[in-house]
C-alpha cells in the first residue's frame, strides 16, 4: 500500500514485515527513527520479538551476534561513530558467518563532530565480509532489507543496508510497504546451520592457529565473491513477486549513448540523472553508472557495461586519507591494465559531512572531466576556510 | 586415599570440560572451569571472554567443551549471553543454563561495561570470574584486580593500587544472587555454581584461580594457595542474597598474610634478604580491614 511515510519508518515498518526474533540497538543519529519504529511495534504487540535495549553498540552487536548464534533472526541499526565502536563484532560477525541484518544510516565520522551524512563510517568496515547494499531512495531503502534478510540467510553472510543519513532516513516520500503476506511469501522462515544448544554441543568461534586461520578467509572471500548471483536472484525474485526493480549489482541510467559515465552509490544518483536528462536537452551525452552492491564489489559487471566508455568519472562521499577516491580505486582496479591505457577514470569527493552536493556542483565536474581527466578532486570545497599554513 | 574420596564427596564429575586442554599445569582456571561446567551440566551453554581459558579450552579442530561453546571477543561475554538468552525467549525455546565466563580483565576492565548492561537489563545469565588477578594470557600484565604490591610484567616494582571490588559492584546492581569461591573447596564452589542456576535473573560468582605462572608457585600449590588466601582474610568466602552478605566463611585459625605472600615469586620483592618491606604490614592492614568488615 501506497504510503506518505518517513524513510525510518518504512524501514521500521519492513523489517518488523520480516519478522525479527530479536533487535537491539543503540541510539545515535540519524538512525534513532529507526529503532523507535521497531520499539513502537514491538511494544503494540504487532511484532512479537525481543527488544534488548543495550548500554552500547558494541553490545548491541554482541546481542545480535549471540542471538544469531542461538537461532534468531537478529536485526540491528546504527550509523557513523556507532558503527566503529560495533567494528571488531562487525568483523565477528561475518567470520563467524551469521546472517544478520543491520541498517546504516549513513552518517560523517568525528572530528570534527558532524551528524550530517557521507558514506565514511559503511566504508570504514567494508573489509569486513559484509555485503554492502546502498539504497536510492526509501522504496529501495524497504526493499532492500526484504531482500537482505533472504540473502543472508542464504549465503550466511550478514547484510549491511546503506541508506542516507537525512537525505533518505528522515524524508517523507510515498512508499509502497508491503501486505504481510507478500513478505511471508517472499521470505521463508530462517534455518540457521550452526548454533548454539545443549542438544547438540558444539564450539562456535574456536581460535584457529596459522594451520587453519588463512583458510577461513579465503572461504569468506569467496563466500562473497560468489553472493553476486544470490544478490542478483534475490532481486529478480523480488521484482516477479512486489513488481518492481529494486537492488541487484549495479544500475545504470542512459548509458549506451554516454559519452562521459558517471558512477556513485547511494541518493545522490537522484541527482545526477536530474542533471543527466537537463543535460541531454543541451545535446550533451552523460550516462550513470550505479553500484547497488558495493560488497562484494561488481568488478565484472562494471567492466562489462563500460567496456568502450572511454571517460568514466568516479563521485563518491568518502575520502581514505592519505590516499584519495576509495570507489574510485575499486573502478579503476576493475578495468584490466591493458586497457587503461587511454581510459580516463577522473576522482571526485563531494558530500562530506552533509555539505549539499548541487546539480552545479555535478554540471561542472562533469563539463571538467569531458575536458581533462581529473587524477582527484574535492568537490564543491570552500577556499575561502582553507589556509596554507593549517595543512 | 581416603581423604581424597571424603574430599570430592558431592562433587559432579561429567567430565563436560575435559582434561585434553593447553593450560599449564596446576591452573587454577582450568580447574574453576572444569568444575563450573560439571556443576551446571549438560543443560548449559558457555559463552566464553577471549583469555586464557578460552584460548586453552577451544583450539581448532579439538575444543575441550562438551556443552555447547560461544566465542567471539575479550569484552563481550556479558553481551553475547544476553542474546542468546533473547534468542531462547524469543524463540520460546528452553529452559537452559547461560553461563558467561571470563577472566578478572575481561570482568572488570573491557567488558565491565558489558557486564554492567547484562546485569542492569536482568538477562537470566549467571556472570563466572576466574579471577587470576592479571592478564595472563597475553603474558602477566597488571589488571585492575592485581593486589596490591603483586608484582606484573606492568608493575615492575609492585601494583600500587587496591583490588576493585568487583563482587560488592555486582551486588550493587540489585541482582539476587553473588557469591565468592575459591578452587581448593569443590563442593562450595559447585554448591554455589547449582543454586545460583536456580535462581531466575542476573547472577554473578568471583572464583578466586591461581596462575602458577603469573603468580610464581608451585603448580601444587594452587589448592594451598587458596586456602591461606582465605585463611589471611585476603579473600573472603560469601554469599550476597538479594543485596545482605551471608553464609560467611569464618576462618578457623587466622594465618599471618606473610604466609600467603612467601611461597609467590610475584611478591619475592617484598622480602629482599628475608625482610619483609612496609608494603608487607600494608597488605596486612587490608587482610584486617576484610577481616573487620566481613566478621571473618
Ligand atoms: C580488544 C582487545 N584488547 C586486547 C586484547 C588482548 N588480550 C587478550 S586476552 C587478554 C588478557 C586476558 O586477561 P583476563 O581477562 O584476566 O584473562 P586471563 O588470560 O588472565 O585468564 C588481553 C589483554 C584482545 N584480545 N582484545
Ligand atoms: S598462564 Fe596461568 S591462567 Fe593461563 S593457563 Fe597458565 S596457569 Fe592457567
Ligand atoms: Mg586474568
Amino acid at each position: 500500500m501506497l504510503k506518505q511515510i518517513e524513510g525510518s519508518y518504512a524501514v521500521a515498518e519492513v523489517v518488523s514485515q520480516c519478522r525479527p526474533n530479536v533487535i537491539s540497538a543503540y541510539p545515535i543519529t540519524p538512525q534513532t527513527h529507526i529503532v523507535e519504529g521497531l520499539a513502537d511495534i514491538v511494544g503494540a504487540g504487532r511484532l512479537d520479538a525481543e527488544f534488548v535495549n543495550v548500554e552500547s553498540e558494541f553490545s548491541a552487536a554482541s546481542v545480535v551476534l549471540g542471538a544469531s548464534a542461538a537461532g534468531a533472526r537478529a536485526y540491528t541499526a546504527t550509523t557513523s561513530q556507532g558503527l566503529l565502536l560495533m567494528s571488531e563484532v562487525i568483523y565477528c560477525i561475518a567470520g563467524m558467518r551469521l546472517p544478520i541484518v543491520l541498517t546504516c544510516a549513513n552518517r560523517a565520522i568525528s572530528a570534527p563532530l558532524s551528524i550530517w551524512n557521507d558514506q565514511q563510517d559503511s566504508m570504514a568496515v567494508r573489509d569486513a565480509g559484509w555485503i554492502q547494499l546502498h539504497a536510492e531512495d526509501n522504496q529501495e531503502a524497504s526493499d532492500l532489507h526484504i531482500q537482505a534478510f533472504k540473502i543472508a540467510e542464504q549465503t550466511f553472510l550478514p547484510v549491511m543496508v546503506c541508506m542516507d543519513g537525512f537525505i533518505l532516513t528522515h524524508a517523507f516520500e510515498p512508499v509502497d510497504i508491503p501486505e504481510q503476506k507478500q513478505v511471508d511469501d517472499f521470505l521463508p522462515a530462517f534455518k540457521p546451520r550452526h548454533i548454539v544448544d545443549p542438544r547438540w554441543p558444539r564450539g562456535i568461534g574456536l581460535f584457529a592457529d596459522p594451520r587453519f586461520y588463512m583458510e577461513t578467509r579465503y572461504i569468506l572471500h569467496r563466500a562473497l565473491e560468489k553472493s553476486e548471483e544470490t544478490i542478483k536472484e534475490v532481486s529478480s525474485e523480488f521484482a516477479k513477486a512486489f513488481g518492481r526493480e529494486s537492488g541487484g549489482f549495479i544500475k545504470t541510467y542512459k548509458l549506451e549513448e554516454a559519452d562521459v559515465v558517471v558512477i556513485s552509490m547511494g541518493s545522490v544518483v537522484g541527482t545526477i540523472k536530474e542533471l543527466i536528462d537537463q543535460l541531454e536537452e543541451e545535446g550533451k551525452k552523460v550516462g550513470l553508472l550505479q553500484i547497488c552492491s558495493y560488497r562484494p564489489f561488481p568488478r565484472k559487471a562494471v567492466y562489462n557495461a563500460l567496456k568502450d566508455k572511454m571517460n568514466i568519472v568516479v563521485l563518491e562521499k568518502c575520502i581514505s586519507l592519505g590516499r584519495g577516491g576509495i570507489l574510485a580505486s575499486d573502478v579503476r582496479w576493475s578495468f584490466p591494465r591493458a586497457e587503461k591505457k587511454d581510459r580516463n577514470i577522473s576522482s571526485f569527493v563531494a558530500g562530506l559531512g552533509g555539505r549539499n552536493i548541487s546539480t552545479d556542483d555535478l554540471r561542472y565536474m562533469v563539463e571538467k572531466v569531458a575536458k581533462e581527466p581529473v587524477e582527484f578532486e574535492f568537490l564543491g570545497l570552500r577556499e575561502e576556510l582553507i589556509a596554507e599554513k593549517d595543512m | 586415599m581416603k581423604e581424597q574420596s571424603k574430599y570430592l564427596e558431592g562433587v559432579d564429575k561429567k567430565d563436560l570440560f575435559s582434561s585434553g586442554h593447553r593450560a599449564c599445569g596446576g591452573c587454577g582456571q582450568a580447574l574453576a572451569a572444569r568444575l563450573v561446567a560439571d556443576a551446571a551440566g549438560e543443560n548449559t551453554i558457555a559463552c566464553v571472554a577471549t583469555g586464557c581459558l578460552e584460548v586453552f579450552s577451544s583450539p581448532y579442530p579439538d575444543p575441550s567443551w562438551r556443552i555447547p561453546f560461544l566465542h567471539s571477543l575479550f569484552e563481550n561475554a556479558a553481551a553475547v549471553a544476553s542474546g542468546v538468552d533473547a534468542a531462547y525467549k524469543a524463540l520460546k525455546k528452553g529452559p537452559v543454563n547461560i553461563i558467561a565466563q571470563g577472566g578478572d580483565g575481561s570482568t572488570a576492565d573491557i567488558g565491565f561495561q558489558s557486564i554492567s548492561g547484562m546485569f542492569e537489563r536482568g538477562h537470566n545469565v549467571l556472570y563466572v570470574c576466574y579471577d587470576n588477578e592479571a592478564y595472563m594470557n597475553t603474558g602477566v600484565q597488571r589488571s585492575s584486580f592485581t593486589p596490591y604490591g603483586a608484582r606484573t610484567t606492568t608493575t615492575p616494582t609492585g601494583n600500587t593500587t587496591r583490588k576493585k571490588n568487583m563482587p560488592m559492584l555486582a551486588a550493587d546492581h540489585g541482582i539476587s544472587y553473588v557469591a565468592t569461591a575459591t578452587v581448593d573447596d569443590f563442593r562450595d564452589l559447585q554448591m554455589k555454581i547449582r543454586k545460583a542456576l536456580t535462581i531466575e535473573g542476573p547472577k554473578y560468582i568471583h572464583i578466586l584461580a591461581p596462575c602458577p605462572l603469573g603468580w610464581g608457585h608451585h603448580g601444587e600449590l594452587t589448592v594451598e594457595i587458596c586456602r591461606l588466601a582465605k585463611d589471611t582474610g585476603l579473600f573472603p568466602i560469601y554469599e550476597i542474597v538479594d543485596g545482605k552478605v551471608t553464609n560467611v566463611r569464618k576462618i578457623p585459625v587466622k594465618v599471618p598474610v606473610e604466609e600467603y605472600l612467601k611461597p609467590q615469586g610475584r611478591f619475592k620483592h617484598l622480602f629482599k634478604k628475608g625482610v619483609p618491606s612496609k608494603v608487607v604490614d600494608e597488605i596486612q592492614e587490608i587482610a584486617n580491614q576484610n577481616i573487620e568488615r566481613f566478621n571473618l
